[in-house]
């Protein structure tokens, strides 16, 4: 239940960013990495950054995850959306 | 960047090495007379340990046991029969059943959540805390229940929710919470004299949140070692490396394989925990109430607590007939030593919890079979039909 994902963070608002999970833009909540920047590594859990990943050592994972089994409804869990406050108009 | 063949080539590499290092510690520590247990806390490692068939390959006189790591499998029955009370709603307007997949196939008292759904209440499977806000957004009129389980790594996700909720003023989501903390039943474990705990690997995704130097105080009591590893095979067979040097004369500490947790952790996210949580005694499954195990929602916070507003009733403990899953998630038990196991439970037809969650112990096992190995009464033949 606790699989946590690496992603790059591509784009910034607030407390949300736009990262690549699961080859899919997703959005994710920073709350918990508020010194998160543009470009920085992140390990994604169900909507949310846990923690700042040094870049290189999140490829290596990254690539890792590629290659081994992970169970699919793990994955879903991990890679699931933030979902953004609605707008107000 | 290496290409994959590459990359696996020198995975596999890396992978003997630690193999040959820990034959090699393990021979230093069994002059001692020593038989080492080491008890991994974290269903990831369950699943990991078991895929790789690392349990085959290790030494005789070192075993690893899975503890009670997998979130659905510590979850009290006591709490299955309340959320199962809650689906069927008699006497009230019936809420929808936010939840994760696992707990859906988990028996209870009157069966299963999917059986009350079958019976006509409303289960809905939801991937994370936020995605039950958005449904309660969604169905404005009706109430939303989420089953707020897990460990360390999760319960930040339902604090973020619980906030949300919150600042929207959203009257209709509530959450049935029994978030676990690892710490205590590590403690527990180590205390009892019938298990001889050697060294615990500590959860990856859950030392991100608490840090490592989390586990000082345990490996300074108990003169145990605790170390964190990460989610494949790799960094178990070398978090092991570690344990057994340590345990071969090394210094005694508790430390991390996994690049990714830090020794402080994430302090944002244990403020916001606190915030909204407090710490509260927690039943766990077989383990029986663990002292400042569990988390509750705190202050106002509370009116998010679905135990209050539905006014569910306390449910007793018990053991489901038959099944071992409480000696399971303790390491006393290996699931083939479960006389329903393969037979009467199955992961098409599961008893326990074990078998249900797709990290349990049982899956794992009889998925992919090795569990009797490590132990030196055990023989061949763990393939499962």
């Amino acid at each position: 239940m606790c699989l946590a994902i690496p992603a790059q963070i591509e784009k910034m608002e607030d407390k949300t960013a736009t990262v690549v999970l699961a080859g899919s833009r997703t959005n994710v909540s920073l709350a918990l990495v508020p010194e998160a920047k543009l470009g920085d590594w992140v390990l994604v859990h169900a909507g949310y950054a846990l923690t700042i990943l040094d870049p290189q050592e999140a490829r290596e994972t990254y690539e890792l995850l590629a290659q081994i089994e992970v169970d699919e409804e793990e994955v879903k869990r991990a890679s699931t959306a933030w979902t953004q406050e609605e707008k107000k108009t | 960047m290496a290409d994959s063949s590459t990359t696996e080539q020198s995975m596999r590499d890396l992978m003997e090495q630690y193999y040959g290092r820990i034959a090699q510690l393990s021979v230093g520590l069994a002059r001692g007379g020593r038989n080492i247990q080491i008890m991994e806390v974290c269903g990831t490692h369950t699943m990991a340990i078991a895929r790789s068939g690392m349990r085959q390959r290790l030494p005789k006189n070192l075993r690893l046991v899975s503890g009670p790591g997998c979130p659905v499998c510590v979850t009290d029955q006591s709490y299955m029969d309340q959320a199962v009370w809650l689906a069927d709603a008699k006497g009230f307007a019936p809420p929808i059943i936010a939840t994760y997949g696992d707990m859906v196939r988990v028996p209870g008292r009157v069966g299963s959540l999917g059986e009350a759904r079958a019976r006509g209440a409303a289960i809905e499977v939801v991937y994370s805390a936020d995605q039950a806000v958005e449904l309660a957004q969604r169905t404005p009129g009706r109430q939303v229940v989420f089953l707020a389980v897990g460990f360390e790594t999760t319960a930040p996700g339902t604090a973020l929710a619980v906030m949300r909720a919150k600042a929207q003023g959203l009257d209709n989501f509530s959450c049935l919470v029994a978030h676990k903390l690892v710490l205590p039943a590590m403690r527990v474990l180590l205390s009892d004299p019938d298990l001889q705990l050697d060294a615990f690997l500590c959860p990856g995704h859950v030392s991100v949140i608490l840090g490592y130097d989390a586990y000082a105080p345990i490996v300074e009591q108990y003169r145990r070692p605790c170390v964190v590893a990460g989610f494949d095979a790799l960094q178990v067979a070398k978090g092991v490396v570690v344990i057994l040097e340590q345990l071969a004369g090394g210094k005694l500490e508790a430390t991390s394989v996994y690049p990714a947790v830090s020794a402080g952790g994430n302090a944002a996210a244990r403020e916001l925990l606190a915030e909204v949580f407090e710490v509260t005694d927690a039943r766990w499954r077989a383990i029986g109430t663990i002292p400042g195990s569990g988390l509750s929602l705190r202050g106002d916070y509370a009116a998010f607590d679905a135990a209050r507003r539905f006014s569910v009733p306390e449910m007793e403990s018990y053991e489901l007939p038959g099944c071992r899953c409480g000696d399971v998630i303790c390491g006393r038990t290996l699931p083939e030593e479960c006389k329903l196991f393969g037979r009467r439970c199955t992961p098409l037809d599961p008893v326990g919890p074990c078998m249900v969650s797709s990290e349990g112990a049982c899956a794992a096992a009889y998925k992919y079979g090795g569990f009797r190995f490590g132990r030196a009464s055990a023989g061949r033949g763990d393939k499962q039909p």
